[in-house]
């Protein structure tokens, strides 16, 4: 059932993704070029999407377990560092520079597109440079590897 | 500015937009986490056990919406101009500076957004700050 759940919450994150226009990294290129012809549509997607969203997270404050009795997994830190502020402005040049970030790729690689699946296929890579770079810094200090399963 | 109001569909963003957070309610609801996709894509780059099934589906979950959409109805327009080395880059950059600052625009934009987290909102503040940048230097900057 968690799983089942899992699945529809990707599909309809990805319909949502293909009404909204968001997988045309041409569209999401027009939002971001504030000096140009500029195309509004991504903050209303945004806005869309929060409004919703908000709800579901104000509801699920007030619980420890999820209506499938799974427990709740929300991300707690709220420290503002160097290596949160950095890695987004990595993220937004690679964003700026093809229009598509990864909820889009994986819909452009289900819809075919060899371009989508080339940037899935630098994410995953760019995923396993991050892993490479954790790995070697936690052996550098002295700390065992995690294990991997 | 000038707004392009041949491309501005204001429709179909916010209901689009409120497609997504339906996605994003059920998943905290039911699954009780953030619908960050390069933090779900990315926690399969190291596969611990237990942790695996639900992330591919997911996964799968938004790879399957156009091949359904398809059966039913032509694809929307998707036109990718950037050209196959620049993507690549890209995709590295997104790779990347995505672990490094734990989430994208669904984790931290939309997710983070929605729980007014205050590292979210910085987050999201830089990578639109990036993005807006990376899109004038391409466009305005560098003469074609």
């Amino acid at each position: 059932m968690y799983t089942a759940a899992s699945f529809a919450a990707g599909f309809v994150f990805g319909l949502g993704l293909l009404v909204s226009g968001m997988v045309n990294p041409a569209k999401v290129l027009g939002f971001l070029d504030l000096a140009g012809a500029w195309d509004p549509s991504l903050a209303l997607v945004m806005a869309g999407a929060v409004a919703v969203g908000a709800a579901a997270f104000a509801y699920m404050k007030r619980r420890t377990r999820t209506l499938l009795g799974a427990p709740v997994l929300l991300p707690t830190p709220r420290r503002i560092d160097r290596r949160l502020i950095l890695g987004s402005l990595v993220f937004g040049v690679g964003w700026g520079l093809a229009g598509i970030c990864p909820g889009p790729a994986l819909v452009l690689a289900g819809a075919g597109s060899a371009k989508g699946l080339a940037f899935l296929a630098a994410v995953i890579a760019g995923n396993g440079v991050f892993e490479f770079l954790e790995k070697r810094k936690r052996v550098a200090a002295g700390l065992a590897p995690t294990r991997s399963s | 500015m000038s707004i392009d109001w041949n491309a501005f569909t204001p429709a179909s963003a916010v209901i689009g937009g409120a497609i997504i957070g339906v996605a994003v309610a059920l998943f905290v609801v039911l699954n009780g986490r953030i619908a960050g996709v390069s933090g779900i894509l990315g926690g399969l780059a190291r596969p611990q056990a237990g942790d695996i099934s639900w992330r591919v589906a997911f996964v799968v979950g938004l790879i399957a919406a156009p091949l359904a959409w398809g059966l039913l109805a032509a694809l929307p327009e998707i036109r990718v101009d950037t050209s196959y080395p620049v993507l690549v880059a890209a995709g590295l950059l997104v790779g990347v500076g995505t672990r490094y600052g734990g989430g994208c625009t669904s984790g931290h934009g939309i997710c983070g957004v929605s729980r007014a987290s205050p590292r979210s909102i910085a987050a999201t503040v830089a990578f639109m700050a990036a993005g807006f940048a990376t899109v004038y230097v391409v466009r305005h900057l560098i003469p074609s």
